[in-house]
């Protein structure tokens, strides 16, 4: 699948050097991109990739280096400009208003509008019309269908990717920089992309992927080049290089891919969970009657898209959430709607999903983030009077247990790199006598040495007799860990199966709500 | 070597982090001055005669000291009573009614109790007794506030503003009907004068000044401790900074801020009580007006820290003081103290002036002034 490596270079970084305070975020990076080519940029979290794209798409300036696109120097200043040059790009986080049609969020900030009468003002009227055949066209031309009429916030998230796609296109983008694209997207779906992104390239659009998933890459790409703490460390064709290699050079040193774990050794059971009927933010069901047990020594693992009601199902034994009808028990002890505190107190451990909303407070210490849940037990606090020294005691040992790399423990936890700050979360919930871990998300956008080690912790854990639940939205994850792993689909359980029956297809077709049995 | 390094780093970043603090401060202070002057060599005045005669109205002599210190008083409970609410989240722009209820209220345990009971009262139960109601009226008045917020998620900036309304109509009619002093000869609305056990003695004899304003000083010290030493300090602290994690962590979020607003509207309640108790002896419609407002420019100044609060009030109460002798000696309008103030406001809430006219790096995390509607 090598393109053909004398295709001209359509965009090119020379040199590109760019600080922030106290950091080199990029040190003088070049890289460059072919016509009709994808060419994937891989990285940990910090290793410089999205401040290269942001420097890329004109929202960046370097400190020194060069942007060149078509062959001419290029002097980017604001996203308008790199849309001006040819270049969209496609966050993580969609830039779509919910509320609008397909059509509107495509012509946002490029609208066309008509004048009924030569001299009435040209803002009166915008021409949805003409935007929307457009919008059908490029739908056509490139294979990305798409209904221009749609309300956004009712499409599936898939779709509302390719609208953002159509959007860049619409923009006469003929160099994409697709943002961690498949991070909300099933298997499925992704594949639909990888599919659409062969499609688009074969008409002569450049591709940039940025991901840190390594089987992705090795799939899709044409080239990939791997950034590590502002440099690029290489760059390389799939040919020649596996799964092994790339981690190694994203981390610099060897990294054991696949989790080691003997069988697990089920004991008593820990939680029931019995027809668990939870509303989401909306008010809506999303969590729609769902009843499984874990049991002591084992990990079970929740596996679906995000947004099937895993998140509720988390919050709703965490008691973070109301529980419209059923019941959990936790060692017996039925825990349905108890507040926060006393789930605590029963035995449980949380991993939350959003480890800055939930987690930590940014703007407290280490010391402090590490007693969060406990500051008023006995061992922190006399009375009311909080033991400084005991909770500052507490924050040494467990930054020299967890690995917590700080400057001390009175940094603030804001200041702690995504790693890092799980890793405060983890040894503050781990370090507790806990009969139950719930870990949501656990190592959701952190680097391969973070992930490595919290897969370790949570395994520990399990081998300690504690019973696991564990939420992903990462498959892989899901089924390096898992001893049992159930699929959600709208708010259902849909199947549970043994890890060791389990294949991704499978699991992949339970997730888009395809049963087995059907 | 962590425990040695430990302790030396730990005053060091405290040292450093209250340093930070006071600096974005101080520079917009220094600044509103330089400004402030030529705006008053503008008008054809000079700047220096009019900055002498403000610091030597205000610290020039023993009766100057004395007045800026009474002038302080309020200005630190009130002070106090905002930033309080501020680390907890909260923005109580209800202070003023709060203040002026606790005023009431301990004129009326002042000047009717011994009347209801029929015997004198000795000043060491009726002087507390004045105080804690006044300071349990405001408490309540700002309770239902925060009762309002947890449970319905009402605003608090919407409801302390409405609950200003009522406080001050309220007093407003009490003063000039139930409460106001018999006296034939007295057309003001004000209470009659309260018994002397009520009373805060002075600190010196021919001045003022009276124990209010040490007792100013160690509630500022108190709130200091509660907030940063004490469970409950945490847990206040807590919920304002995210109180996702506070809910997460097990706190219980609604008690919080429901408690928090009461010690907020306890601390604006003392304001008024101290006033009533150590300077006035009686309530009089009218002359607690602006304290509310000004505690949440001291909160501001004083960046919501307790030390803060104190300089910041001692400030305002020196700018307030010194106008007089200003005037008298420049004829600049008393005015002119309000435009000083409004400026140092001015940089101290768009810091971003100061940090760029100084060239200051921006610090890590922003106060939190108040939180979505409705959240």
């Amino acid at each position: 699948m090598a393109k053909n490596e004398t295709a001209p270079i359509v965009l090119e970084a020379k040199g590109i050097t760019k600080k922030f305070p106290g950091v080199l975020a990029n040190d003088n990076v070049n890289f460059d991109l072919r016509k009709g080519e994808i060419h994937a940029l891989l990285g940990e979290n910090g290793a410089g990739k999205s401040t290269l794209m942001n420097i890329l798409y004109g929202l960046y300036h370097p400190e020194s280096g060069e942007v060149v696109v078509d062959g001419n120097r290029m002097q980017l200043n604001s996203s308008r400009d790199a849309i001006k040059h040819g270049i969209g790009m496609v966050h993580q986080h969609f830039m779509l208003i919910p509320v609008f049609t397909v059509t509107e969020n495509i012509m946002l900030g490029e609208e066309t509008s008509h004048r009924a009468a030569p001299n009435e003002n040209p803002l009166v009227r915008l021409d949805r019309k003409e935007v929307a055949q457009r919008v059908r066209d490029l739908s056509h031309q490139y294979g990305l269908e798409v209904d221009p009429e749609a309300i956004v916030g009712d499409l599936p998230v898939g779709l509302q990717q390719r609208v953002e796609i159509v959007k860049a296109l619409y923009r006469k983008a003929n160099i994409l920089i697709l943002d961690e694209p498949t991070a909300v997207l099933t298997p499925q779906e992704a594949e639909d992309l990888f599919r659409i992104m062969h499609d688009l390239t074969a008409k002569g659009v450049s591709i940039i992927f940025i991901t840190h998933k390594l089987k992705e890459v090795l799939a899709v790409a044409d080239r990939i080049t791997v950034m590590r703490a502002g440099r690029v460390v290489g760059t390389t064709v799939p040919k020649e290089t596996n799964e092994q290699k790339l981690a190694a050079m994203m981390v610099g040193r060897e990294v054991i891919l696949t989790v080691q774990k003997g069988p697990a050794k089920p004991a008593e059971e820990v939680l029931r969970v019995e027809n668990l009927h939870v509303k989401d933010v909306r008010g809506l069901e999303a969590v729609r009657g769902v009843s499984f047990s874990v049991q002591a020594g084992e990990v079970l693992g929740i596996a679906g898209v995000q947004g099937n009601g895993q998140t509720e199902l988390a919050e709703a034994l965490t008691g973070l959430r109301h529980i419209e009808s059923g019941r959990f028990m936790l060692s017996g002890k039925d825990l349905t709607n108890k507040p926060p505190r006393v789930i605590t107190e029963t035995g449980l451990a949380h991993i939350p999903e959003d480890r800055q909303r939930h987690g930590l407070v940014l703007s407290y210490s280490v010391a402090d983030n590490m007693v969060l849940c406990d500051y008023y037990q006995p061992r922190f606090s006399k009375g009311i009077v909080i033991q400084q020294n005991q909770v500052d005691e507490n924050a040494q040992k467990l930054i020299k247990e967890f690995d917590v790399r700080t400057p001390s423990a009175f940094v603030n936890a804001g200041k702690l790199s995504g790693g890092n700050q799980q890793k405060v979360i983890v040894a503050r919930e781990l370090s507790r006598p806990v009969k139950l871990v719930i870990a949501s998300q656990p190592t959701r956008g952190l680097d391969v040495g973070s992930i490595e080690y919290i897969h370790k912790e949570i395994i520990a854990m399990r081998d300690r007799g504690v019973a696991v639940l564990l939420v992903s939205a990462e498959l892989d994850e899901i089924m390096s860990l898992s001893d049992r792993i159930a699929v959600m689909y709208r708010g259902q359980i849909v199947e549970t199966v043994d890890h060791k029956d389990a294949t991704r297809e499978q699991l992949g077709l339970l997730m888009a709500g395809v049963h087995a049995a059907a | 070597m962590q425990s040695e390094k430990k302790s030396g780093l730990s005053l060091k970043t405290l040292f450093r982090s209250a340093l930070d603090a006071m600096l974005i401060p101080f520079l917009a202070i220094l600044t509103a001055v330089v400004l402030g002057g030529i705006i008053i060599a503008i008008v054809r005045g000079n700047p220096f005669l009019a900055y002498y005669g403000l610091i030597d109205g205000s610290f020039g002599s023993a009766k100057a000291l004395s007045e800026t210190a009474v002038w302080a008083t309020p200005y630190i409970f009130g002070g106090l009573a905002v930033a309080l609410a501020f680390k907890g989240g909260l923005f109580n722009i209800g202070a003023e009614g709060q203040l002026a209820l606790g005023a009431t209220v301990s004129a009326l345990i002042g000047y009717a109790l011994p009347g209801w009971l029929g015997v004198e009262i000795p000043t060491i139960i009726h002087l507390p007794l004045a105080i804690i109601v006044g300071m349990a009226a405001g408490a309540i008045w700002a309770a239902i506030v925060g009762f309002l917020k947890a449970y319905t998620g009402g605003h608090e900036v919407i409801n302390t503003i409405m609950m200003n309304y009522i406080a001050l109509n309220t007093i407003s009619f009490l003063l000039n009907g139930p409460m106001k002093d018999p006296d034939p000869n007295n057309v003001i609305a004000r209470t009659p004068l309260i018994a002397d056990g009520a009373r805060i003695p002075t600190i010196f004899e021919g001045l003022r000044v009276h124990w209010g304003f040490i007792f100013a000083l160690l509630v500022a010290y108190l709130v200091w401790w509660v907030l940063n030493k004490t469970t409950l300090g945490f847990e206040i602290r807590t919920v304002g900074m995210n109180p996702d994690a506070a809910k997460y962590a097990g706190i219980n979020v609604k008690r919080t801020i429901i408690l928090t607003m009461a010690l907020s509207g306890m601390l604006a309640g003392l304001a008024g009580t101290i006033e009533v108790t150590g300077l006035n002896y009686r309530h009089e419609l009218g002359f607690s007006i602006g304290y509310g407002f000004d505690a949440i420019a001291i909160a501001l100044l004083g960046k919501s820290h307790p030390l803060g609060v104190v300089l910041a009030a001692i400030l305002f109460a020196a700018m307030r003081n010194g106008a007089t002798r200003m005037q008298f000696l420049t004829q600049m309008p008393v005015d002119l103290i309000s435009m000083l103030q409004a400026l140092i406001l001015l940089f101290v809430a768009a810091d971003a002036i100061i940090r760029y006219i100084y060239r200051i790096k921006a610090q890590g995390e922003r106060v939190v002034l108040t939180r979505g509607w409705g959240g």
